[in-house]
């Protein structure tokens, strides 16, 4: 018996559809059963998206699923509810526990209540926000949000929708009790790494609970793109998570050339393969950086700045600019590569590697450095898998979740290298897998640096590009993990709707799991051990 | 005073852009009455010493922040120039550089932050977010600049700007406290709060003489 048949036996009025992956619509009411039986009885146990949408007359979400073996071999399912007054949809994170702050962040934008859900707090907005931005009759008028030069105050209410036999019931709870001792950490913080803000209960100085507020920085990019037009909207992405701004614009820009079935030449693929990987280079030198900082390692902060900067000439050598190079087009990249651009290369790998020994000399081996990292925020693989956590963090849980090698983008599939994998699944596997990647991206582009064929840089490409109506999905591995974009198309030359899966909103929602029961100094190293980009959370 | 007086170390008075506008609102308009010599001597040094030492806070929210940290690292290093180290606390730190953007739910937040700084207090605007909203500047969420929460002493354009700009705003925003007069200005406006004073009393008594004549 077939996926599709098990699904239609539960929910009789599914419709499929053979678009880019095996699509289900199924009605809100079966939604929860079926979701039950593809986690329980099918093994698929990644919810890599969860997306919003508003589709006129119903509002929808949108999930992306597969199984943790095979990360990227993905199906969609999907559900919508025709009440726009008071919509409301049953919750899946009793299923996948990273829905929860995904739903939190559709009710916020959609104003989609989910039954069941446990905090059913806006995760962005403020509580008096008017309106819900993300819908397509939201009104903009400005003067229905003014600016308010007061702090709201945090209520510790929670309201949540609840499913019994009478029916959906309202029920109200609490964040932290009268009794507990609560503590702000951010959002003007030098360890957060960013506008983060978390409330944290302490009993002594012992984490009870932590609850991650966001939106400080939350600047509506997807509803910004709804509006642009397609090669507008590219510089957008390379703002999110700006240290890893190739990679995500790479995205962007395969997933636009699929959908209008834009070639790219050999060349171009080889060069953006070496510009991911010098940009991951240089992320992962700033997220070791910084977490040494964090930790009282201000040498280290100033060798890692040092040897980035050596990237950041190559990229300003090649793209003209630093840190947001703007580079990838659609149909290819922007300039020819630098002359010297080979030569820089080639003369930063084998200083790369000698400094390598120097980094682990000075820190890794330091024994108050090694103490402080080893056994704090310890994280299982189901946990991971469950919550969602990709990338170097992901990795060292031993959740093989690289898109590089499972489902290979660029010139990926020609080269030689080894997926990162570690069991440990504490601060210090985190920390070091940080730095076996820079040294595996070393040999990645030791292989690429002399093959690099000749032909054009850019496709030619029409003035106004249109993507074909249908739904897209492209996924690549940023620096913080799995960067992936969703395009609702309607045929028009500015998409339908919009979605980054943001590889940063999974490890905020697992700092309350592995940083309770642990000291709060050390809630500091484990914020550096994941390695968060604020914006690319709030998007 | 003339502008040509402002020294900053390596870079020749020519070299700034802003000289017009220093001549025009601080040497002609903050010190038009001349000033004392004791006063103007001990604002010389207390100024010289204010602009040399100026410690920022670690404050970011987006990718300026990044550049920002790139200008306090290894190669760029603006503890050169006397932005020796950058301080958590607002109440340690001298200006606040705003580097990235500002939104709705941050706007109290930086106020807040700005008002618990300690005075004499400047703000940097860094990168085009912070100046106008940027790239963003027609969303729901995000504020057009953060003059509109705190004022601001001087603008670096860019997204993000290069480190060698804002090193050069940080330059302008010294030459700015070098022109200052902290001790005169404090002197000045409580003598203008006694001429207003003066003037109030005998507008009152004025009016007071009228009343009993008329009576």
């Amino acid at each position: 018996m077939d996926l599709t048949e098990k699904i239609t036996a539960l929910a009789p009025d599914v419709q499929v559809e053979e678009a880019q992956y095996p699509t289900y619509t199924v009605s809100s009411d079966r939604l929860h059963e079926v979701a039950w039986m593809l986690r329980k009885k099918e093994g698929y146990d990644f919810l890599l998206s969860l997306t919003g949408i508003d589709l006129g007359e119903a509002l929808g979400v949108i999930y992306h699923l597969s199984k943790s073996e095979n990360p990227m071999d993905l199906i969609v399912l999907k559900t919508s509810t025709t009440d726009r007054e008071n919509p409301q949809l049953f919750s899946v994170t009793d299923i996948w526990r990273t829905a929860n702050l995904n739903e939190r962040e559709v009710f916020g934008l959609f104003g989609i209540r989910f039954i069941n859900h446990p905090d059913m707090r806006r995760l962005f907005l403020n509580n008096s926000w008017n309106g819900f931005p993300f819908r397509k009759d939201y009104d903009e008028n400005p003067e229905l949000n003014p600016l308010n030069l007061e702090s709201e105050c945090q209520s510790d209410k929670l309201r949540s929708l609840s499913f019994t036999k009478q029916g959906v019931i309202e029920r109200e709870g609490e964040v932290f009790s009268k009794e507990e001792y609560v503590v702000n950490i951010g959002p003007q913080h030098p360890a957060t790494h960013g506008v983060l803000h978390f409330r944290v209960s302490l009993d002594g100085e012992i984490i009870k609970k932590v609850d991650p507020h966001l939106g400080y920085i939350h600047r509506g990019v997807e509803k910004m793109c709804e509006r642009m037009s397609y090669p507008q909207m590219l510089h957008l992405t390379d703002r999110l998570d700006y240290l890893s701004a190739h990679i995500n614009r790479h995205a962007l820009c395969m997933c636009i050339e699929k959908a209008a079935e834009i070639e790219v030449s050999e060349r171009v693929l080889y060069i953006r393969t070496i510009m991911d990987e010098l940009t991951r280079i240089a992320s992962h030198l700033l997220g070791w950086a910084s977490m040494c900082m964090d930790m009282g390692a201000l040498t280290a902060f100033i060798y890692g700045m040092r040897d980035r900067e050596k990237i950041i000439d190559i990229f300003e050598a090649t793209c003209g600019a630093r840190l947001i190079m703007n580079y990838n087009v659609i149909g290819g990249v922007m300039y020819d590569l630098h002359p010297d651009f080979q030569k820089q290369v080639k003369e930063f790998i084998p200083y790369m590697r000698k400094m390598m020994k120097e980094y682990h000399q000075i820190f890794t081996g330091n024994i108050i450095a090694s103490e402080r990292m080893h056994n704090i925020g310890m994280l299982t693989k189901k946990k991971a898998i469950a919550y969602g956590v990709t990338g170097p963090s992901g990795r060292a849980s031993g959740f093989s979740c690289d898109v590089r090698k499972h489902k290979p983008y660029g010139v990926y599939d020609k080269v030689n290298f080894s997926e990162m994998l570690r069991e440990e699944g504490d601060a210090f596997a985190r920390y070091m897998l940080r730095l076996d990647e820079i040294m595996e991206s070393l040999n990645i582009l030791e292989q690429l640096i002399d093959n690099i064929p000749e032909g054009s840089i850019q496709t030619k490409i029409k003035p106004i590009i249109r993507i074909p109506e249908g739904e897209y999905f492209q996924a690549v591995e940023a620096a913080r993990g799995l960067f992936g974009v969703y395009i609702c198309s309607k045929g028009d030359k500015s998409p339908y709707r919009l979605k980054f899966r943001s590889p940063g909103l999974p490890l905020i929602s697992i700092v309350n799991l592995i940083a309770r029961e642990e000291k709060i100094a050390d809630l500091i190293a484990i914020g550096g051990s994941l390695d968060y980009v604020v914006p690319d959370i709030d998007r | 005073m003339e502008v040509k007086n402002i020294k900053i170390k390596g870079i020749k008075r020519e070299d700034f852009k802003d000289n017009e506008y220093l001549e025009k609102y601080y040497v002609q308009e903050l010190q038009q009455y001349g000033s004392n010599v004791f006063i103007g001597a001990l604002d010389d040094l207390l100024d010289w010493g204010r602009s040399n030492s100026v410690w920022p806070l670690t404050f970011a929210t987006s990718c300026c922040g990044i550049e920002f940290m790139s200008v306090g690292a290894a190669r760029f290093d603006f503890a050169r120039f006397g932005f020796e180290v950058t301080r958590s606390s607002p109440r340690q730190a001298d200006i606040i550089v705003v580097a990235g953007t500002i939104v709705k739910k941050m706007a109290p937040v930086l106020k807040r932050l700005y008002d618990q700084m300690a005075e004499p207090k400047y703000v940097v605007a860094m990168g085009s977010c912070a100046i106008s909203g940027g790239p963003f500047c027609d969303t729901y969420h995000v504020v057009n600049g953060v003059e509109e929460i705190i004022p601001v002493d001087v603008y670096v354009p860019g997204c993000p700007p290069r480190p060698e700009s804002l090193l050069y705003g940080l330059m302008q925003l010294q030459r700015k406290m070098k022109l200052e007069r902290f001790i005169e200005a404090a002197h000045k406006s409580k003598q203008r709060r006694k001429e207003a004073k003066k003037a109030a009393l005998s507008e009152l008594e004025k009016q007071n003489q009228q009343l009993s004549q008329e009576s």
